[in-house]
């Protein structure tokens, strides 16, 4: 399954964990909120790729377009609004106080702890257990998976709503720890960036995690060398996520030039039982 | 093939899933408390209803049907040129290089050489997604979509910097009078208006005439019969992207000649990428493409209709998405899938495995 419609499951992600959170007044319904949002609107591109058997790119497109424009029309009101209630970071006991890495790793908000846990979680599901090796056939071969038993259809709609809820996940991370508050297409790119991430990564979600650490040090740099006076525009500091990512991908694209680099064979192809 | 049997019904299906989403969007406008009706009637009165909106309508089909060409172009290989937006900033750019360098030349010399500076920068900017995508395979919906971000960062970077006016605005000089597309006779329409005529005109003969065209069509219909034939995949990767990014950059030089009159950020609301719903509705066909182009202007100048009902500006990109949804079940109703080229593409990758994938 491809999921163009990432960037856009993450503003939406974004937009309603932060009016769940401003108007309860915590940050764990704004979690909740985007969770349900990302995947509720996974739910859009599930059911035109798996049901409707529609061109999965176009139908990812669709969702950036729908997504980019709903939560522009939900965030109206909340528009330079200081939020209620943020993340806050918290440090880990004992791993805390590790010198050097401690501060940097085990002092964080909650979110990034559970980016550790299901990072993990995912990759040991997708390698050690039935359930991944099933999801594994679906994307691979999904004809002999549908021969096994294996409810292809079901699969992938698992498969599309987990991801959309992470991707709404992904979303209030912004919006309720990095920087809180809502503006208009605040993710900036950050959805497609994560899909390139996922082919240098070749599909190995351990690979995503350091890669997805790669990018955050490039933008912490573009970041901190506006502070401290680095005669760069701010404008042209702005390029280097974007070069750096098309930059990798061309590398590592063309260093695995002709392989398939981990994809699944069947990626993007919807499944047709009857040409089988 | 069964495509063929179809001719002509999915014109209909389309017609018919561009009112099925107009419908479902009005629908969507009680959320905002405008009644569906006095939605769709403001929508329509403000887009088509007037002769001053049906112009405006028509100024902002041009780089929608610019920039629509250059999806739709790629799309008859079945590459995905998702940096519209980027080739037309780019363009925008090269154009106003040419502007602001040779301010005194007379417009008949200006004028071409916008068009070229804007073709040439486009075309430049489209290549860097094309040639690794021809070399290597790397995929370029991505890299295309990331170099419009990298692209419209150049424009702020240029209106805030080096080109910026003495006024300090971040935006450049008014251009001189020779840089402004002359308009037509007393209207507001001006000489941009044939550029998409022109440049659909040539594409439909190229495509359907010359040894390229068809070479165009063989590997978008079966690209391993293409490869058989000896055809190079890569070699027309790069070709159809520069041509996709010269086209996008026309749009952007139209713009900056005539629209503002300098280079200034905001020159576009997302022309890039309602071209990919335009190319996609109109399946990549060249006519329908102009087409559902001006009805796109329709809807940009439309939407501002709708603002004054207080439905906020971002609803037109839910129309959209709704419109495009509307298509893709509509076409499964139909029986066939949106974009006629699709099948043959999914039916050759099931058979020839060993085709790289690009994602």
């Amino acid at each position: 399954m491809l999921n163009l419609g990432l960037e856009g499951m993450m503003l939406v992600g974004a937009v309603t964990g932060f009016l769940a959170m401003n108007a309860t007044g915590s940050v764990v319904p704004g979690v909740f909120a985007a969770l349900a949002a990302g995947a509720a609107l996974s739910a859009v591109h599930g059911f035109f790729s798996i049901s409707v058997k529609a061109d999965q790119v176009i139908s990812g497109l669709g969702i950036v377009i729908v997504g980019t424009g709903l939560s522009a029309i939900l965030g109206r009101s909340v528009i330079g609004t200081p939020p209620k209630d943020t993340f806050e970071n918290v440090s880990v006991p004992l791993l805390g106080s590790i010198p050097g890495i401690g501060n940097v790793f085990f002092h964080q908000s909650a979110l990034v702890y559970a980016g550790y846990l299901i990072v993990p979680v995912v990759w040991w599901t997708l390698r050690g257990t039935r359930l991944g090796l099933h999801l594994r056939a679906c994307g691979e071969n999904p004809a002999a998976a549908d021969a096994m038993g294996v409810p292809v259809d079901l699969y992938r709609y698992g498969a599309v709503l987990f991801g959309g809820a992470l991707a709404g996940l992904a979303g209030a991370s912004l919006s309720l720890a990095e920087a809180p508050g809502w503006t208009e297409g605040m993710t900036a790119g950050r959805g497609w960036i994560a899909l390139a991430l996922v082919i240098f990564a070749t599909w190995d979600p351990l690979r995503v995690l350091l890669g997805a650490y790669f990018f955050g040090v490039l933008d912490v740099l573009a970041f901190r060398a506006q502070l401290i006076g680095v005669h760069v525009p701010s404008t042209v500091l702005g390029m280097i996520p974007y070069g750096a990512t098309i930059l990798v991908l061309v590398l590592i694209t063309a260093l695995g030039a002709r392989k398939r680099l981990g994809a699944p064979d069947a990626l993007g192809l919807p499944y047709l039982r009857e040409v089988r | 093939m069964r495509t063929l049997a179809l001719r002509g019904r999915p014109v209909a299906v389309q017609v018919a899933a561009i009112g099925v989403g107009l419908v479902l969007s009005a629908l969507l406008a009680t959320i905002v408390h405008v009644s569906p009706t006095r939605a769709l009637s403001t929508l329509f009165q403000g887009s088509f209803g007037t002769d001053f909106a049906l112009t405006q309508t028509i100024l902002r089909g041009i780089p929608l049907a610019l920039t629509g060409l250059a999806v739709a172009l790629p799309l008859r290989m079945n590459l995905w040129n998702i940096g519209g937006e980027g080739q037309f900033h780019a363009g925008a750019i090269g154009a106003t290089w040419v502007a602001l360098t040779f301010g005194g030349w007379s417009s008949g010399a200006l004028l071409p050489a916008m068009v070229l500076g804007a073709v040439a920068a486009g075309g430049i900017w489209a290549l860097v997604a094309a040639v690794p995508r021809a070399i290597w395979g790397v995929n370029e919906i991505i890299t295309t979509l990331l170099l419009n971000y990298i692209a419209i960062l150049a424009v702020a970077y240029l209106v805030t910097g080096p080109w910026r006016s003495a006024q300090r605005f971040p935006q450049t000089e008014l251009f001189a009078p020779g840089a402004v597309l002359p308009r037509l006779g007393s209207s507001l329409v001006h000489v941009g208006v044939f550029f998409p005529l022109a440049a659909a005109a040539v594409l439909a003969f190229v495509l359907q005439r010359s040894k390229w065209g068809f070479e165009v069509r063989l590997i978008g219909a079966n690209p391993e019969a293409a490869r058989l034939a000896g055809i190079s995949t890569a070699r027309n990767v790069v070709v159809v992207m520069l041509a996709a990014g010269a086209l996008a950059g026309v749009a952007g030089m139209v713009e900056v000649s005539v629209t503002f009159g300098r280079l200034q950020n905001g020159i576009s609301p997302g022309y890039g990428y309602m071209a990919i719903v335009i190319a996609a509705l109109a399946r990549a066909n060249l006519a329908g493409t102009l087409i559902i182009a001006v009805l796109f202007g329709g809807f940009v100048i439309g939407g501002y209709a709708l603002q004054t009902l207080g439905i906020p500006a971002a609803f037109v990109l839910l129309m959209q998405g709704t419109i495009l949804f509307s298509a893709l079940a509509g076409a499964r109703l139909a029986g066939y899938r949106l974009g006629s080229w699709l099948p043959t593409r999914l039916r050759a990758r099931w058979l020839a495995k060993e085709e790289p994938s690009t994602l």
